[in-house]
């Protein structure tokens, strides 16, 4: 009785929604109508004030002016603990849960099962969070402190915190940023069983295909004013992005959505970077790489298979239990983070909140924060030329800021990214391992990125691509080398890297016709020749 | 683009989604050695100790210690709650001091007016504390700090500059209170036993004690789970403030009078005490237990130093000083170990 075709009175309503930060009007008289049942995507380019309307309507901000309707009734809360106790449910952008608390813990807090004296029941509350998570495909001891867990996990223990409790309306941001294709799938089979129940979602995403497989409407955002909202079956892609893009449709069309120009030709070189047989424990068993000037070479496999482990290892933030490092022909002898930037290496790490971004830094101080001493003389910044990158970078990157003096904690998800990714940039590596570069970035920054990564490339240096987006992974490296627990077990060169190929190369570990697989040698000389 | 049915086929379910294999019995052991150091430590001391000097290990020295170690230990509870969230309670030194200050001067009243405006006057200054840390999102430390100079002032007034020293009259059940005790053991040991209780209780199995660590742990989660991080904050200040008060008091019975002296420096031994005890500085992990065993620890290396004589009593700072140390560089070198892992 709650299909999405029937007319429904909307279960949420908002009329006028303003929100104003200095500088920036990040929601403009912002109308939109959530019905029961529905699943509604929420789109726009980074800044669009996606995550401000979700944090106006569960409390988190004050809107300036505006009004809210839940179930008819006027809704004004206060805190998202009014917003949770009235019926809506939310995963916000970020994994935002707490790290040193057991998962068991996070997954109940607010909410413990108690016993007859009142005092929180840990039997119960275990045993139910160890079935619960299962249902998500999380198995793992939930007395462990959450920290322990991957990313996909974690957002996992999120998504069955929010769901579990007794909602109408479940809002998710961003969900599957950091989820592997099998979780993906989860939370695809969840946000069904929520539908049936006539539960509505709000669902955000940069990923067009997932929005067109899980959402029946589409509400697009821009400069926080609303530009359309409608069915989106009915709504081509191409025209989407132009939506989103405030461009004409002939524009996008002609541009195409993914920029790399897949027409350079890797020097001959000797390599930039070589790195043997790298060993960390329980982690990577024996990986060798080998990138020539001007070469994309992607790392490809599944979660677990030791890729980012692999990036970390040659940049030095992994301790090495063996192997060696070198950069141009030289190695690197002290393993540290700061010997290799030194060397040429530069690393883009995967969980921007944890180990990149310094939210109380301005975008400019973040930018420059490891370029410093290569903008300085005899120790002295020259602010000048600081001033003259940070610009440059912004512009490119079309990083939306107040300006170049605004914290950096409060930009929107995707451009955070951005400054993060300006920060490597602007050091001038040899060599850019780059971990899912373009998570949370849109579509029209995103092919800015890849362009500029093309550029680079082609004024010689070697990149490193890890992306769990198959398309870009494909696109972006005219070679991939597939990781398996933390070794190498194939590659594909040139024509055969095709989605087919690596499928196959991620799913058995044996390359179909026309590729070389590569045994997984215990000696663990396998990789490029 | 139907790509993802086909990759989620091909995936190997076995991994589960969690951190690698292998990291969870580094984490294991890194976790009992924050949790139990301090009490390894203490057992050794005493075995050691009780070898060393056969006057240490006697019903009558280690109620004396026990007794001694009463006070700290009621302070270093409350300023336990206050570290978990991330916070620091400078006050307590102070309102400690003029806890005893206040209770002295209110006995001559009786016993009920005695334990009752010190832990009132706390209890205000503790209230204070915690709705400008809370509300106005200052810094802790300058709020306490400056409830720490203020509550000096405040006793210094009360005791005429400190002239004038009031005495708990004698025979009073005030003064039974600290001074007595049921079968060889002081009745501040068995309060101080009841309070670690039910601070325990409160910390591990309500949900007040869930939400201190997520305050301490990640406050902006905190917030978006629906903790109510400022009630939370005012309610451990305020504890930290009534505990302080307390103390004072019962030290002021214990004393038989309010000596204006007391206090000083003392929240830098209940901080150190919790640090010792394996509570996080940072904020998000720890135990009143451990608390408990952190103010045992100093006292009975303060102990020993006082049974060798010879040494002079600044050493015990000394000593005290460069566990200290000892501690918190384990404590970042484990919490260093889990992050790679
Ligand atoms: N706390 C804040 N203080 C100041 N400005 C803010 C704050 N939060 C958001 N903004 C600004 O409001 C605008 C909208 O941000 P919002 O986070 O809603 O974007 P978004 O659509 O979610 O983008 P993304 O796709 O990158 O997540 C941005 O220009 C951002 O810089
Ligand atoms: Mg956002």
């Amino acid at each position: 009785m709650t299909g999405p075709d029937a007319p429904l009175a909307p279960i949420l309503e908002t009329a006028g929604l303003t929100k104003r930060f200095p500088g920036v009007l990040a929601l403009d008289e912002v109308a939109f109508s959530l019905r029961p049942g529905e699943a509604h995507a929420l789109v726009g380019e980074n800044g669009a004030g996606k995550s401000t309307l979700i944090k106006v309507l569960t409390g988190v901000y004050r809107p300036d002016a505006g009004s809210l309707l839940f179930q008819g009734a006027p809704l004004r809360p206060a805190t998202p603990l009014d917003a949770q106790r009235a019926g809506i449910s939310t995963i916000y952008q970020e994994v935002n849960l707490v790290p040193l608390m057991s998962v068991a813990r996070n997954l109940y807090l607010g909410r413990e099962p108690k016993n007859r004296l009142g005092l929180i029941d840990f039997g119960r509350m275990h045993a139910e969070a160890e079935r619960t998570l299962r249902e998500y495909g999380v198995s793992v001891d939930v007395r462990a402190p959450l920290r322990t867990l991957g990313l996909g996990a974690q957002q996992m223990v999120a998504l069955a915190r929010a769901v579990d409790v007794d909602a109408r309306v479940v809002i998710m941001d961003e969900p599957t940023s950091s989820l592997e294709p099998r979780e993906v799938e989860t939370l695809f089979g969840v946000i069904g069983r929520l539908r049936e129940r006539g539960i509505a979602i709000v669902y955000v995403s940069h990923r067009l295909d997932e929005l067109y497989r899980v959402c029946d409407r589409v509400t697009v955002l821009r400069d926080g004013r609303v530009v359309h909202t409608g069915a989106l079956a009915e709504l081509p892609r191409l025209r989407l992005v132009a939506l989103m893009l405030g461009r004409e449709v002939e524009q996008v069309r002609r541009e195409g959505l993914t920029r790399f120009s897949g027409e350079r030709t890797a020097s001959a070189d000797e390599p930039v970077l070589v790195a043997e047989d790298l060993r960390v424990r329980h982690l990577v068993d024996g990986v060798t790489l080998r990138i020539r000037p001007g070469e994309i070479v992607g790392l490809g496999g599944l979660l677990g298979a030791g890729r980012t482990e692999t990036a970390k290892a040659i940049a030095g933030a992994l301790p090495l239990d063996g192997g060696r490092v070198s950069v141009a022909g030289v190695p690197l002898r002290r393993r540290s983070t700061a010997a290799a930037i030194r060397g040429g290496i530069s690393l883009l790490p995967e969980d921007r909140k944890a180990e990149g971004i310094v939210p109380g830094l301005s975008v400019r101080d973040n930018i420059a924060l490891a370029a410093l001493p290569r903008l300085s003389r005899f120790g002295l910044v020259s602010e000048r030329r600081v001033d003259r990158v940070v610009a440059t970078f912004m512009e490119r990157l079309r990083i939306k800021a107040a300006g170049p003096h605004q914290p950096v904690g409060e930009l929107s998800g995707g451009n955070q990214q951005k400054v993060l990714l300006a920060r490597w940039l602007a050091l001038h590596p040899k060599v850019l391992l780059l971990d899912e570069p373009t998570r949370g970035v849109d579509v029209g920054a995103k092919a800015e990125v890849q362009r500029l990564i093309d550029e680079l490339a082609a004024d010689g240096l070697g990149v490193l691509l890890i992306s769990s987006d198959l398309e870009e992974l494909i696109e972006g490296s005219e070679r991939v080398v597939v990781l398996k627990d933390g070794a190498v077990v194939g590659e594909l060169v040139g024509e055969d890297v095709t989605e087919d190929a690596l499928l196959a190369a991620i799913a058995d570990a044996a390359g179909p016709d026309g590729t070389a697989p590569v045994p997984a040698a215990p000696g663990g000389e396998a990789g490029s020749g | 683009m139907a790509r993802t049915p086909v990759t989620a086929a091909a995936v190997d379910v076995s991994r589960g989604g969690a951190a690698p294999a292998g990291a969870s019995g580094a984490e294991r052991i890194s976790a009992l050695a924050q949790r139990h150091g301090a009490l390894v430590v203490l057992v050794a001391v005493v075995l050691v100790t009780s070898l060393s000097f056969d006057t240490f290990f006697t019903g009558y020295n280690l109620n004396r210690l026990a007794v001694n170690a009463a006070f700290l230990a009621i302070v270093a509870l409350g300023m336990t709650f206050v570290i978990i969230t991330g916070g620091i309670d400078l006050s307590v030194g102070s309102v400690f001091a003029l806890g005893g200050v206040l209770a002295a001067w209110a006995s001559q009243y009786g016993t009920l007016p005695a334990l009752l405006v010190p832990v009132a006057a706390a209890g205000a200054i503790g209230l204070a504390n915690g709705l400008l840390v809370a509300r106005t999102r200052l810094a802790p430390f300058i709020v306490t700090l400056a409830s720490m100079l203020g509550a000096r002032g405040l006793m210094l007034a009360v005791s005429g500059e400190g002239n004038e020293t009031y005495l708990v009259p004698q025979g009073s059940a005030f003064l039974e209170l600290a001074q007595g005790g049921l079968f060889g053991i002081g009745y501040p040991v068995y309060l101080t036993l009841a309070l670690f209780g039910l601070g325990g209780l409160l910390l591990r199995r309500t949900g007040f004690g869930q939400s201190v660590y997520a305050v301490g742990g990640n406050e902006d989660a905190a917030a978006l789970m629906g903790v109510r991080v400022a009630r939370t904050k005012l309610t451990v200040y305020l504890m930290s403030g009534l505990l302080a008060g307390f103390a004072g008091a019962l030290n002021a019975a214990y004393l038989g009078s309010g000596v204006t002296i007391l206090g000083f420096a003392m929240e830098l031994d209940a901080i150190a005490a919790v640090v010792i005890g394996g509570t996080l500085l940072t904020g998000g992990l720890g135990y009143v237990s451990g608390s408990l065993v952190g103010v045992l620890l100093l006292k009975v290396i303060q102990n020993v130093i006082n049974l060798i004589g010879s040494l002079s009593s600044s050493y015990q700072q000394v000593v005290s000083g460069l566990f200290l140390i000892a501690v918190v560089v384990a404590q970042t070198y484990l919490s260093r170990r889990r992050r790679i892992g």
